[in-house]
């Protein structure tokens, strides 16, 4: 029995989601056995043979012209007839936007149990268990599932792609699903409000976020200089959203976006529990705030205590220094 | 045109965690349990879309133990017109079990537009949106950002990595909602009064075998203790060092 993997593509290219999600997939099998299957919904199967280099020994591809776009009932109706077709024992989805809307229809459709936004699956145990967060972060729960299929969205960036298998070829088989295209449905018209090539906050390795302590909006440019730097993505704090200084796709915390950066850099953010459990499963954190007491150090691996008009800069230099 | 809301009650986004004795769910000593803020969201645009047409109806519906019935009162005290409680002591059930109680309860109420909150602060599933859109076979659009109604046809954008989808949708439909849709409304106390007389049936479901088991409920792993390099600019140098040397992340 399979372990099935939904392989998300944007513009006809394979996300990094699905890549981070055929590595677990790869990594179970070696406990839970099985072929790792991958579906792949798009408007052309060009090119899907090279995913077994990630991991897939089989692809089955749903190829609709309306499948460039994202269509959650069409690729709902396909990943169920891929269901259908290797009866998985596992069904995994990256937990991208795309996932996290796609996976809940198909467990409907199933009748199976989702664990959603997980952070480790673990199988050693003879049955399979999910770990996820809770509340921001602030817990953690774990679940078991009583049903066939186990349905798990993984967190992006917390699993890690297959170490490539140069040269090795997945088979790749049309596959045939159930779906009238022409009955009422969503349809994207277009996107809007492009953050102009810099990953998602949710997807992003390295993040600078920037707090009150900035005192006023035009100062975001010392954040945003230090990002530069790094390579990193600009975050915020619901303060600065809720002032108006940033929007709202910026803020990281439990009613912002939920982050887990190998690098977060916390500027002048005093460390409200709802920001902590946005950024506390960063792999490191650096805290630079001119209060000693702020709640922020007590989660950062490293702190500064000064004034961020001088150290911000004095930093972004040294990182410049650096390339 | 008639709404259904689902709302949630869930804990206060300031609760500190406490594992409860049986190792599987949060200590509800000194919890407050409020409205999902979310659905705060999903609730006004309701409202905005009844006062656009002029006319309809908007349902409040929560599932969960007697105490939900506060916060059904807070949407009727907002504007809803009459809330339904789906009555469930069972804690923390699954979201397909949820959505399937849901879907059951609304069905014949053939709303035109049913909302939710995106996901609920306290399980973080965003699953019940897009599972309820399945069960009653209506399109759906989750983590809506931006809202308009033309007829029977509503455009919306909605959040992805890097930017936003523009999305139509044929009602009737299913619409999940983002922080930012819309500036939710307080309650008056004139709606606080009135709410009090407003309708809210309560129902026992059975929400039958569960779709996850929860073996664990457990506080995040302790993080090392950090510390502070240094104070001001002269500290960079440090902190440069110890990120490529300790870190090895620069």
């Amino acid at each position: 029995m399979s372990i099935l993997v939904f392989i998300e593509q944007r513009d006809g290219k394979v996300r990094s989601v699905a890549r981070e999600a055929l590595g677990e997939a790869k990594r179970l099998a070696s406990t839970l056995g099985g072929p790792v299957t991958a579906v792949y919904c798009g408007a052309s199967a060009d090119g899907l043979a090279s995913l077994g280099e990630a991991g897939a020994d089989k692809v089955l591809a749903a190829t609709h012209e309306t499948f460039a776009r994202y269509d959650g009932a069409g690729y709902a109706a396909a990943v169920a007839a891929a269901v259908k077709a290797v009866s998985p024992k596992l069904l995994l989805f990256g937990a991208s936007s795309i996932g996290k809307d796609l996976a809940p229809r198909v467990a409907a459709k199933l009748g199976a149990g989702l664990a959603a936004d997980c952070t480790s699956l673990d199988a050693s145990g003879g049955k399979l268990v999910a770990r996820r967060p809770v509340m921001a972060g602030k817990a953690f729960e774990r679940v078991a599932f009583p049903m066939a299929p186990a349905m798990a969205t993984l967190r992006p960036k917390v699993f890690a792609p297959a170490p490539p298998e140069a040269g090795k070829a997945a088979n790749v088989e049309a596959l045939a699903f159930d779906w009238d295209a022409t009955k009422p449905r969503a349809v994207v018209t277009g996107t809007t409000g492009a953050t102009g090539g810099k990953p998602d906050l949710t997807e992003s390795e390295i993040i600078v976020s920037g707090g009150r302590g900035l005192k006023g909006p035009e100062n975001f440019s010392l954040v945003e200089q230090l990002a530069d730097a790094l390579g990193a993505t600009v975050g915020a704090s619901r303060a600065v959203v809720d002032a108006g200084w940033r929007p709202h796709g910026d803020q990281v915390g439990q009613t912002g976006k939920t982050v887990s950066p190998k690098l977060y850099v916390a500027v002048g953010i005093s460390g409200a529990i709802q920001h902590l459990a946005g950024m506390s499963s960063s792999r490191c954190i650096v805290a630079i705030n001119k209060d000693p007491d702020a709640p922020i150090f007590k989660v950062a691996d490293y702190g500064v205590v000064g004034d961020l008009f001088e150290v911000v800069p004095a930093l972004t230099e040294a990182i410049k220094k650096l390339h | 045109m008639l709404q259904v809301v689902c709302i949630k009650q869930v804990p206060d986004t300031e609760t500190r965690v406490k594992v409860a004795a049986d190792g599987r769910s949060l200590d509800p000593a000194g919890v407050t349990l409020i409205l999902n803020p979310y659905d705060e969201f999903a609730v006004e645009q309701a409202l905005r879309v009844k006062e656009q047409l002029g006319a309809g109806e908007v349902v409040a519906i929560s599932l969960g133990g007697a105490g939900v019935q506060t916060t059904l009162r807070t949407a009727l005290a907002t504007g809803a017109d009459r809330a339904i409680h789906l009555k469930s002591d069972v804690s923390s059930p699954d979201a397909l079990a949820v959505a399937k109680a849901i879907a059951d309860a609304i069905r014949p109420l053939e709303p035109g537009i049913v909302w939710l909150g995106k996901q609920a602060v306290d399980d973080d599933g965003a699953q019940v949106g897009p599972m309820l859109a399945t069960l009653l076979d209506r399109p759906c659009v989750s983590v809506v950002a931006k809202f308009e109604l033309a007829g029977q046809t509503a455009k919306v954008e909605r959040e992805i990595e890097g930017g936003r989808e523009v999305v139509e949708v044929p009602l009737p439909a299913v619409f999940t909602t983002d922080k930012g849709l819309n500036e939710p409304r307080y309650a008056s106390l004139k709606g606080i009064m009135a709410a009090k007389k407003k309708p809210l049936e309560e129902r026992a479901v059975d929400l039958g075998p569960a779709h996850l088991e929860r073996v664990a409920f457990e506080l995040p792993p302790a993080r090392k203790a950090g510390r502070i390099v240094g104070e001001g600019a002269a500290a960079i140098p440090e902190l440069v060092r110890v990120l490529r040397e300790e870190a090895k992340i620069l």
